[in-house]
């Protein structure tokens, strides 16, 4: 087998795996825009602000610190303890409820029936805020995270791959974790959106207020669910990116990422933002791989965007989206 | 007006029963503009009561208020003898009371099933893990709702389109939707906001028998606001007649018909 189909093999791999770290991203935005309408700037800072608050209750950090040193003068850091992964998780998505109860009760409800550009205006101010809650409670320091997942390259496929081709993939464990964690959620995901009273309910919603009312919908009660869905879907991903590439300022700008992602699967559709996620990240590895080195390389910046701009013209709705109708 | 202590029987020999909604001396300001002054009245189990006006007479501002959507400044609402307490719309809904709106308010991205089955969603009791493995009570209630919700579609004949989207059906069709979603929630009381509004002549006579059709065959209570006067007069049994915010007349079609009131508020009269 010639040299170059084996490292494509590997690439398209390699790909794969990167597109489910940025379907995972993309699958928080969609939540909240079908729930509500709204394109949650802040979905990537909320990512960031998750991973942070779970590096700081695991090592037992002392939240808001330097806020306490600075005005009482003492100097405490840490709390002392070190509390398990697991615990540590269950706690932070505590904080990311509390986080969905706090947005919904102090923006959003003051912000029924406005235009959705208002209403995105709202998460950037959101987004800005969160970055800098992060930093004070949490530190502005690059931290480490480890949860326990499994890191470096998989023998198995290693050795296998080597026995077929005398070539070992690079397949990386926390790669084939975030796989199967990502299907997972997707298929927990789209069974509560469509058959449940809840998933009926945020779907309602969604489509109109005023309806939604009238079938006895609590529109409070179901922003707060989706938010915090939502929180949780961040907090996934700022596990799997936190562990991947460390906790700092530049694990918020993956949302940007999930932008192409979000038009390329449709904004609406949950399978959507896989597909989308999964065609963005073989794309652009693949890209790169095979004529990257004809056009002195960097694609992977952009190729994502032009794609997403090539739909754009030709599929606005996205591959999942719902169908624009319009009767005339 | 005939005793109406226990009820009373309408002139097609229908039995009305007590009162389910009382609303009692409502006033509703919008700042200095007086929507609504001092109006009571009542609607009893079964009947098909009316509210009519001329445009901007309150019409609109009363269901609101009845249905939660606005909260009166003054007055009193008794639904099913107990004074209701401030609620919000989704609460009322809870309480058995189901509304149309003048503009529908549908859910255009979805099909005329799933809107019909939202209408169900208070009567959905099992838990959301269940719900979400399909098992089990879950599954017996999703299918004793799906049969509910069929047959309701089948009763306002909308089956051909059942899997159409929302979005895609004309005026007329899209009210009768409506209907449908707010009668699946077997209401107490049913309240419909301008239903022949926009409609043709065929499309109007096809909405009235469906209302009559519906209070006769499910017992419905309704209250339905509407300012073509002919049509009030052949659906309903008794009559709210509203004008610049006030009630000029409560009675019998026949009986607000002669109302010297209600006539010059419909035809004018000079003030000189």
């Amino acid at each position: 087998m010639p040299d170059t189909l084996i490292f494509g093999m590997e690439v398209f791999l390699n790909g794969l795996m990167a597109g489910v770290l940025y379907a995972l991203v993309a699958l928080g935005f969609v939540l909240i825009y079908k729930a509500s309408g709204i394109f949650n700037y802040a979905q990537g800072v909320m990512a960031l602000f998750a991973a942070m608050t779970l590096v700081g209750i695991m090592e037992g950090q002392v939240p808001f610190a330097h806020l306490i040193n600075a005005i009482l003068g003492t100097e405490v850091h840490h709390f002392g303890w070190h509390i398990p992964a697991f615990l540590a998780i269950l706690l932070t998505m505590g904080v990311m409820v509390f986080l969905a109860w706090a947005v919904q009760r102090l923006i959003f409800r003051h912000l029924v029936n406005q235009e959705p550009i208002i209403l995105f205006m709202a998460t950037i101010g959101l987004a800005y805020f969160l970055e800098g809650l992060g930093d004070i409670m949490w530190g502005a320091d690059i931290k480490k995270l480890d949860v326990g997942l499994p890191q470096g390259i998989n023998t198995a496929i290693d050795e296998v791959t080597y026995g077929w081709f005398g070539y070992g993939f690079f397949i990386d464990n926390l790669d084939i974790v975030a796989t199967v964690i990502a299907a997972l959620l997707v298929v927990v995901l789209v069974m509560f959106s469509q058959y449940t009273k809840q998933g009926r309910a945020m779907r309602a919603v969604a489509d109109d207020h005023q309806a939604a009312l009238s079938v006895g919908v609590s529109l409070n009660f179901i922003w707060i669910m989706v938010w915090s869905v939502a929180g949780f879907v961040a907090l996934v991903a700022g596990i799997m990116w936190g562990t991947k590439s460390g906790v700092q300022f530049s694990l918020s700008l993956i949302a940007l990422k999930a932008l192409p992602v979000l038009m390329l699967g449709g904004f609406t559709s949950i399978p959507g933002a896989i597909v989308g996620g999964l065609i963005i990240g073989v794309g652009e590895k693949l890209f790169e791989f095979l004529v990257g080195p004809l056009i002195g390389g960097a694609t992977e910046n952009w190729f994502a965007y032009v794609l997403a701009l090539i739909f754009l013209v030709f599929r606005p709705q996205g591959l999942f989206g719902e169908k624009i109708i319009e009767r005339v | 007006m005939k005793d109406m202590e226990e009820g009373y029987i309408t002139e097609d020999g229908r039995k009305i029963g007590g009162v389910v909604m009382e609303m009692k001396n409502i006033t509703l300001r919008f700042g200095g503009v007086v929507a609504i002054k001092d109006i009571s009245f009542d609607i009893r189990e079964g009947e098909i009561r009316a509210i009519i006006g001329p445009n901007g007479a309150g019409k609109s501002s009363m269901l609101n208020v009845i249905s939660g959507f606005y909260v009166p400044q003054e007055g009193e609402v008794w639904f099913r003898g107990e004074k209701r307490p401030p609620m919000k719309p989704f609460q009322v809904a809870r309480q058995g009371i189901a509304r149309t709106f003048q503009n529908i308010a549908l859910f255009e991205g979805m099909t005329v099933l799933d809107n019909v089955m939202t209408g169900r969603l208070t009567h959905m009791t099992t838990g959301l893990f269940t719900q979400a493995i399909w098992k089990g009570r879950a599954e017996a209630e999703e299918v004793e709702n799906r049969e509910k919700a069929e047959r309701i579609i089948d009763f306002l004949e909308i089956q051909s389109i059942r899997k159409t989207p929302v979005a895609r059906l004309p005026y007329g069709l899209k009210k009768r939707v409506e209907l449908a979603r707010a009668l699946v929630a077997e209401p107490k009381l049913l309240l419909l906001d301008e239903p022949m509004a926009g409609m043709n002549v065929e499309e109007k006579e096809d909405m009235s028998r469906f209302i009559l059709d519906v209070n006769d065959e499910f017992g419905t209570t309704i209250a339905l606001i509407e300012h073509d006067m002919g049509v009030v007069m052949d659906l309903s049994d008794r009559v709210v007649v509203m004008d610049y915010g006030k009630k000029i007349g409560d009675g019998t079609p026949d009986e607000v018909r002669s109302n010297q009131d209600v006539i010059d508020a419909y035809l004018g009269v000079s003030h000189d």
